[in-house]
């Protein structure tokens, strides 16, 4: 069969979805870096002259994937992930420190993060262990290591210090669910971040209340409507378990946090509203989403975007520029490309025959998901300031490719399929 | 189910998200302002204020340059503040005061700190201004008054308050608004169009070049340079006049509604009203409540006109056809109605025709008119709301429609005014009940202004123009339609002649007989009006007030002319006396009454308005000469203000 039918079979919606989000995203990164004071438009040291390269580097990329046997990435999955972990540990040897953190290999002028990489070698280890015949996620065993997969990585990428990236890793508990992991795991994990929550809003004595509280109303309920009685050990151990849970994160909060995060949760918890502060940056961003409008002001006519008023906004930032320039119709067709782009990719991995294929596609969406749940919740005020790009959009060499490589082996996976079966 | 939660995750976060955009966006406004606040400054230029001519093009007001020291709050660095106050020439503690207050009012809106230096307070902290973040100076451009008088109709500018902020939001904190006279009254046209600029700033809050390449930046365009009607050689007479006596002047040029002067006494220096000094003289001048010298006696004081109201007594009869010229009405030192009660008169021949009548000043002709007036109408309701109606003719009873902000309506009654008086249906009323408005006296009340203007619409015979200040506009060169307008009075113009004629008579054989001027045919009509004010609970009788209405020259006449003066006595002792003289000077031009002019320039009245301070019963009406000891031993801070 000739060659050339082969690419025919590649999703192109999801190829012009990703190609629509890079050049939108080009498009706003030149605005919030425009600097009066360049003075060719070839000019490297632009950041959007720098971000040009990185998109043509990355079409060269894609290409170089796309030419690769779809087999070689379920073949050499494991070595991917182990190469990619190494990559992390060597870090701590030859990691170069930018803004405080040691999450680059340094090359010159550019940076290599690696863990903007270890997403999708992540991706492909699990999926190839999901897929693996002897093993059923539904079995205790298999999810512990399933879950030493996943953690390792976070593990590694935390003390960078680097939480947001290692927070991305949450994700895989939807490709997991998707495999056969009980519904328990998503109500703990909830049930956990619900407390979580709760402890630093409130504070510790009120959760411990309300708990007792709330545990003794169902004890009691169901004392009167059963004719057996309920297990009260049980109900004080899970009322127990809380609290403890309760006051280790409080510990948490108060002891192993620094205080830019204690920070940052407090103001979108409402605690603190100082708008010259510590809040600076949501509140910048905010207004300038809010300055937008319908339609915006129009493109590199924002004042909040020129005025660099918004720290990072070329990175993690950068829908704010699209919410001032653009206005609600231009933020509303991001947040719609970017839900088409997950729900394609959905589809496309429902629609896989073999287990690995689909586990590692619904990896991508999960984690594109989080991705664009975190970054743009932070940037209109919803969550607390987490510091992780926006997929194809932020500024950076090592997230696009990260991100491309994540998004075009599942398009090669899924390509393959036809072909080959 | 399980293939179904992450889409369904996905989706409701597009939901969520696509909500909060909309809300940010669209629902919420208040972040449009918000940025334009962070990341835009606004520099403003503000342009020459127009310039005030008279109507013989001499210059009132023109402006003179004024420097604000400006302060935004938050921008302020620490500075060496003992060499701040030093250069400000004040003391450390008004400047924390003054900080203070300025981070209250709002830390990003520029404000003034110290408003208003001269020119040579400028030089010195120009060059040192660059060491003070957070402050700048702003150039403003303040007024300077040619002329000592005229303060009544000039008015003043000041600072904008928060008030006007508030309603109006062309002004911002620190600019100057016209606030009374014709700076309040031509405020748009006067003040020009400030320049704007807009200026793009960083977050650090330095200036990173015009905002969209100034698109939106102006250039100032300069107030446009008004004429007034006002003479002011006359006016300034007419205030020379005054000194040491309380009242006013309003002179009319009947042919345009051309308000030829507007005198207030007491008034003050304009030019007290300038600079850093004004808050300070204004409170000054606000507090004096005695002699209430912002109190514009031509437009806001309400008074009985007295006997020149007889004119309208008698055209109102005539047009109703119940007298004519030709009829003689015996007067027995007074007219006598209803139960033995008498409205006394003085001694004259008898009986009288309208002409004489007039010139006389006989009471009981004028209460017979005016009771044939109102009782020709089957109730007094009718009769007396015919009688408004007429008076409403001459634009009595109301504002004037002038173009100075400030007035009283005066008081004609209606028939509703008696009925809520007497009580009516309760208690019936008659046209002797108000006889006493045949006069002048009674419940009838006038402005000066009013009476200028219907001496005004008597001396065209029938008609008047809207009274006003402006002439002309330079550059507009129109002026509003309403003021050259004719309005007609109700009154036939044929009936005018005979109150005319009466009117030449007040001066040539009349009450006013001794005022006559050389060269000048003057009509005229004095008039006394009766006065209480309340002292301790107890309405007391003051000295009466003198007043006096006339134009002149009888045919085609130049000006018509309303004198009040308060406590003055009888008309023709003060109010005649300067409305000779200031007709003479305006006509013209210079004096040859020089004994009036004496008299009236040496005279005072001070003892007079004295006289219910003291607290101790008076004598009213005995026309005393005062003495220049008394005037001598006045507390030094009663002294008019000058």
């Amino acid at each position: 069969m000739p060659q050339s039918k082969v690419y025919l079979k590649f999703d192109w919606l999801t190829i012009f979805l990703f190609f629509a989000l890079v050049a939108i995203g080009w498009v706003n990164i030149y605005s919030a870096s425009l600097d009066e004071s360049a003075t060719t438009f070839f000019d490297l040291s632009q950041i959007y002259t720098k971000q040009l390269l990185f998109i043509v580097l990355s079409v060269l990329l894609i290409i170089f994937i796309l030419a690769i046997d779809a087999k070689f990435y379920e073949r050499f999955s494991s070595i991917i992930y182990i190469v990619s972990l190494l990559s992390l540990l060597g870090l701590f040897v030859f990691g170069k420190n930018i803004n405080g953190a040691t999450s680059w290999y340094g090359f010159g002028a550019f940076g290599l993060q690696p863990s903007e990489f270890a997403k999708a070698a992540t991706a492909l280890a699990l999926a190839k262990y999901c897929s693996d015949l002897g093993v059923n996620i539904r079995e205790f065993k298999h999810q512990i290591r399933a879950f030493i997969i996943i953690a390792l990585p976070a593990i590694l990428i935390v003390p960078q210090p680097d939480p947001g990236s290692a927070l991305i890793y949450a994700a895989f508990i939807f490709p997991l669910y998707r495999e056969g992991l009980h519904f328990v795991y998503l109500l703990l994990g909830f049930f956990a971040a619900a407390l979580f929550v709760a402890t630093l809003g409130l504070g510790v004595v009120w959760v411990a209340l309300g708990v007792l509280l709330l545990g003794a109303l169902i004890y009691l309920y169901n004392l009167k409507r059963n004719r057996k009685k309920p297990p009260l050990m049980r109900y004080i151990f899970i009322a127990l378990a809380c609290i403890g849970f309760a006051f280790s994160v409080n510990y948490i909060f108060e002891n192993v946090f620094e205080q830019r995060h204690r920070d940052r949760f407090n103001i979108v918890l409402g605690k603190e509203t100082d708008a010259k502060g510590i809040g600076y940056n949501t509140n910048q961003s905010e207004i300038a989403i809010g300055s937008g409008g319908w339609t915006g002001k129009g493109w590199t006519q924002g004042t909040q975007t020129k005025g660099n008023f918004v720290p990072e906004q070329h990175t993690d930032y950068i829908f704010s520029t699209v919410g001032e320039e653009w206005g609600f119709l231009g933020s509303l067709l991001v947040v719609v490309l970017f839900v088409a782009l997950i729900v394609r990719i959905l589809y496309l991995a429902e629609r896989q025959k073999g287990t690995f294929a689909r586990v590692y596609g619904y990896s991508v969406a999960a984690i594109l998901f989080i991705h664009f749940f975190v970054n743009v919740g932070m940037v209109m005020g919803l969550f607390p300031t987490i510091g992780i790009p926006l997929p194809f959009f932020s500024y950076g060499g090592s997230s696009l490719w990260g991100f491309t490589i994540l998004l075009f082996v599942f398009i090669r996976l899924d390509g393959g399929n036809y072909y080959y079966t | 189910m399980r293939k179904l939660l992450l889409l369904v995750v996905v989706m409701i976060t597009g939901v969520v998200f696509a909500g909060r955009l909309f809300y940010l966006q669209v629902l919420d406004t208040s972040f449009e302002k918000l940025s334009e606040n962070n990341a835009i400054k606004v520099e403003y230029d503000y342009p020459q204020r127009g310039y005030v001519y008279d109507r013989n093009g001499e210059l009132l007001v023109s402006n003179q340059p004024s420097y604000d020291v400006m302060v935004i709050p938050r921008e302020v660095k620490p500075l060496d503040t003992l060499e701040f106050c030093r250069l400000l020439k004040i003391s450390k503690e008004t400047f924390i005061e003054k900080m203070e207050k300025a981070w209250i009012y709002s830390p990003r809106i520029p404000q003034p700190l110290i408003a208003q230096l001269t020119k040579a307070e400028y030089a010195s902290l120009s060059e040192k201004m660059y060491k003070f973040e957070g402050f700048y100076i702003q150039k403003r451009s303040l007024r300077e008054y040619q002329v000592d008088h005229s303060a009544n109709v000039l008015g003043y500018i000041r600072e904008v308050d928060e008030r006007i902020i508030k309603n109006n939001p062309d002004y911002i904190m620190g600019e100057l608004i016209g606030k009374a006279g014709i700076e309040q009254a031509y405020e748009d046209v006067l003040r020009g169009v400030k320049g704007v600029k807009y200026i793009q700033k960083d977050r650090f809050n330095r200036d990173i070049g015009s905002y969209k390449d100034g698109i939106f930046d102006t250039i100032p365009e300069r107030g446009k340079d008004i004429v007034l009607t006002i003479d002011a050689e006359l006016q300034k007479y007419g205030e020379e006049l005054f000194v040491n006596k309380r009242g006013g002047i309003v002179a009319i040029e009947p042919a345009t509604g051309e308000i030829l002067a507007l005198v207030t006494a007491p008034n003050f220096d304009p030019g007290l009203l300038v600079g850093r000094e004004r808050s300070k003289n204004f409170t000054k001048l606000y507090y004096d409540t005695i002699a209430k010298p912002l109190f514009d006696r031509g437009l806001q004081g309400e008074y009985s006109p007295g006997s020149p109201f007889k004119t309208l007594t008698g055209l109102i009869a005539m047009e109703e056809g119940v007298i004519d010229t030709k009829e003689r009405i015996y007067c027995n030192h007074g007219y006598v109605y209803g139960r033995g009660r008498k409205l006394g008169c003085h001694s004259h021949y008898s009986p009288l025709a309208m002409t004489d009548g007039i010139a006389q000043s006989c009471n009981a002709y004028f209460c017979t008119a005016y009771r044939r007036a109102i009782e020709k109408y089957p109730t007094p309701q009718e009769g007396i709301d015919n009688w408004k109606k007429h008076l409403s003719s001459f634009g009595l009873g109301d504002y004037m429609g002038y173009d100075l902000p400030s007035g009283k309506k005066g008081l004609i009654p209606s028939s509703e005014f008696y009925n809520r008086w007497y009580e009516y249906p309760k208690y019936k009323w008659y046209a002797t009940a108000t006889i006493s408005n045949a006069i002048g006296q009674g419940e009838v009340n006038l402005t000066p202004m009013q009476m200028a203007n219907f001496t005004a619409a008597i001396a065209n015979r029938g008609y008047w123009y809207r009274p006003h200040f402006i002439k002309n506009i330079k550059g507009v060169d129109t002026i509003p339609q309403e003021y050259t307008t004719r309005i007609t009075t109700t009154i036939d113009p044929q009936h005018f002649e005979p109150v005319v004629q009466g009117m030449w008579d007040v001066y040539n054989k009349g009450t006013a007989a001794n005022l006559r001027v050389p060269g000048i045919e003057i009509c005229g009509k004095t008039g006394t009006a009766e006065n209480f004010t309340r002292i301790e609970g107890q309405t007391v009788q003051l000295t009466d007030h003198s007043t006096f209405v006339a134009f002149a020259p009888k045919d085609n006449p130049k000006i018509a002319i309303a004198v009040f003066v308060e406590n003055g006595y009888w008309g023709s002792r003060w109010a005649g006396k300067i409305a000779s003289l200031m007709i003479e000077k305006y006509i013209k031009g210079e004096i040859t009454r020089t004994d009036l002019e004496k008299y009236v320039l040496e005279g005072s009245l001070m003892e007079e308005y004295e006289k219910p301070l003291r607290g101790r019963p008076f004598p009213i009406n005995d026309g005393k000469k005062i003495s220049a000891k008394f005037l001598a031993d006045l507390p030094k801070e009663d002294k008019p203000l000058q």
